[in-house]
């Protein structure tokens, strides 16, 4: 298990304090897991994505992560419509350890643009993880 | 060095059952014929099933060869914090296989009396023991038990006139209560525990509202700590017209002692495997007896067995009944052994077994607290929840030093369970456990904690003394094998 300052946080994507990333492009934003949480879960075994249509209000449950450790639940950090999910990821769900960041498991159409803006920054982040 | 009762042994290969064995040997056989003999009816004829040529003493040696590969209660320490792993008298086993008990045929309830009374009676210990009303023993299992609780609370709210759509459930609740809810129509809605690891009724009172059915609460929680506030937390959700579920699976810290219809609960199952000694584990049959107050009888799973001036009946006549759970009266077998052991323990004892699980679980904690990280530093009740926190600047982690512990002859705690701990190990050694016993795995565990830092790699190739090394589950899991 990594320690905090092991940790890959990029800049580029805001966090969610359930440990999702968010990243906008264009009109939608693709969320994903952050490395923390990647590393916290071991090796993930199965995904299971949402439906492209389904309206998540933020914080909602959006789909499951199963490792070797435990099943664990995927937090909406915004609320919005789902366009696409990552299909990529139902085959090979090791994507997601790989390269946390590259391998985004939704894309979102946003309802409420300033809910992007009460996201965390990497350094608030951070601060979260340090506890 | 400090070792535990784990020593490298002879273990034998056994092959699958169709790779051993040679074409025409047998285990049985036939008798003279003495009749003549006849063509079969041609509608009878098919490809015969491919059995294994086996003799008696093949057939012996794999089972018994199988069976030494295996791991029980009966082995030895099995310390599974929230599964109860604790031993169960053999007294219960001979009851239960008592011929009047074990060929008593569910099709002849009339000639059964004795069977009837047996059931009747345990539901009234049940009762007794829980501080509740009414009990069916129907449910196979707890999670089947969670559902006829999760159905009637449907049901109940059905008849009040207005079906409500969610349920709250603790981050510290059981793993299956979402599910069960889920499958009636309710939708779960997470709730965190406070920072001490126990429900704060603010976080009730911001969710409970009218479309809420209520709160599925597990109490000791699977931190094992007690949920304090239960007062306050089932006086809300009354207050808004909700019913209380309750959790028994913890109930083996908390019998004779907890008078949980008094807590505010409405429905609650026990888990006759985890509290009441019967078999555990293996897929079953289980039991999740279920316990209700009187304003949810009329819901209760039928046939109802009851007491009459003749003796005891089955009463199927309940409208608001949500119909039967299970075949006949539940699995009575299961349910024959957890009457033998509250009778022979009796109130005294089931509450005195509850003190020493409690003490045992407590000594342990106590005695390793400066050796792993304690999630919660509070009193806690029959299990408690360690971390691997202080172990991360080894690199080692709770799976390595769970690995190590099948080394030295202990199954391993439970780990990574609760979630709201990261690298938990949740230790439940239970009553059964003598305090040299707990000695010598409290030393094994400081052992291994000094080779942690010391020695990590020797625990990150653990086990290393078993038929078969570190399983590589990532692989078993992407890419099963289900066949041989």
């Amino acid at each position: 298990m990594k320690e905090i300052d092991e940790l890959d946080l990029p800049g580029d994507v805001y966090y969610s304090s359930d440990h999702e990333w968010a990243r906008k492009e264009g009109e939608t934003v693709k969320i994903g897991i952050s490395d923390y949480a990647q590393d916290q879960l071991g090796d993930i075994v199965f995904i299971e994505l949402p439906d492209v249509g389904t309206v998540f209000e933020r914080g909602e449950e959006f789909g499951t992560l199963e490792s070797v450790k435990a099943v664990s639940e995927v937090y909406a950090p915004l609320s919005g419509e789902v366009v696409a999910v990552n299909t990529d990821l139902v085959d090979a769900p090791e994507l997601v350890n790989e390269a946390p960041y590259e391998n985004w498991i939704i894309e979102l159409r946003p309802s409420d643009e300033d809910e992007y803006d009460e996201l965390l920054s990497r350094d608030d982040y951070l601060a979260v993880l340090q506890g | 060095m400090t070792s535990g009762p784990g020593m490298s042994g002879l273990i034998l290969e056994e092959a699958l059952l169709w790779e051993k064995g040679k074409k025409g040997r047998s285990a049985f056989s036939m008798p003279q014929q003495d009749v003549p003999e006849a063509d079969l009816d041609a509608s009878l004829l098919g490809a015969a099933p491919d059995f294994p040529d086996l003799g008696e003493v093949d057939v012996v040696r794999h089972y018994t060869r199988l069976s030494q590969w295996n791991f029980g209660i009966d082995t030895g320490l099995y310390p599974l914090g929230s599964c109860t792993m604790k031993y169960n008298p053999k007294i219960n086993e001979r009851l239960a296989a008592t011929p009047g008990i074990a060929s008593a045929h569910p099709l002849l309830p009339e000639l059964s009396p004795g069977m009837l009374r047996i059931l009747f009676e345990l539901q009234q210990f049940l009762a007794a023991i829980t501080g509740m009303d009414a009990v069916s023993l129907q449910p196979a299992a707890g999670a089947q038990g969670e559902l006829t609780a999760m159905l009637m609370f449907a049901a109940y709210f059905r008849e009040q006139g207005g079906q409500r759509r969610r349920i709250l459930i603790p981050d510290t609740a059981h793993g299956t209560n979402p599910a069960s809810a889920a499958l009636c129509g309710f939708k779960p809605v997470p709730l965190r525990s406070g920072p001490d690891g126990i429900l704060d009724p603010a976080t009730v009172a911001a969710e409970m509202d009218e479309q809420t059915a209520g709160i599925m609460l597990t109490n000791p929680n699977t931190l094992g700590l007690f949920e304090e506030n239960i007062r306050a937390i089932t006086d809300i959700v009354h207050g808004a017209g909700g019913l209380v579920y309750g959790d028994g699976a913890n109930l083996n810290a908390v019998m004779g002692i907890v008078d949980f219809k008094r807590c505010g609960v409405d429905a609650m199952h026990l888990n006759l495997h985890k509290t009441f000694s019967t078999p555990h584990g293996g897929g079953g049959p289980g039991a999740g007896p279920v316990c209700v107050v009187k304003r949810l009888e009329p819901f209760l799973p039928v046939p109802r067995i009851v007491k009459t001036a003749q003796g005891y009946d089955l009463h199927s006549d309940a409208p608001a009944s949500i119909g039967r759970m299970h075949a006949f009266f539940g699995n009575v077998s299961v349910l024959v052994r957890a009457y033998g052991y509250i009778l022979s323990m009796g109130p005294q004892f089931l509450k005195k077994a509850s003190q020493l699980a409690v003490l045992n679980a407590v000594y342990v904690r106590e005695q390793l607290r400066d050796t792993l990280e304690l999630a919660y530093d509070r009193p806690s009740l029959h299990e408690s929840v360690f971390s691997d926190k202080r172990q991360h600047a080894f690199k080692v982690s709770t799976l390595d030093m769970a690995k190590r512990l099948i080394d030295h002859g202990y199954h391993p705690p439970t780990v990574y369970f609760p979630l709201v701990v990261p690298g938990a190990i949740m230790i439940e050694p239970t009553e059964t456990e003598c305090k040299e016993d707990l000695d010598r795995f409290i030393a094994v565990f400081k052992e291994i904690a000094r080779e942690a830092e010391t020695d990590g790699e020797r625990l990150r190739q653990a086990p290393t003394r078993t038929k078969v090394r570190r399983l590589d589950e990532t692989r078993a899991a992407r890419t099963p094998c289900l066949i041989g």
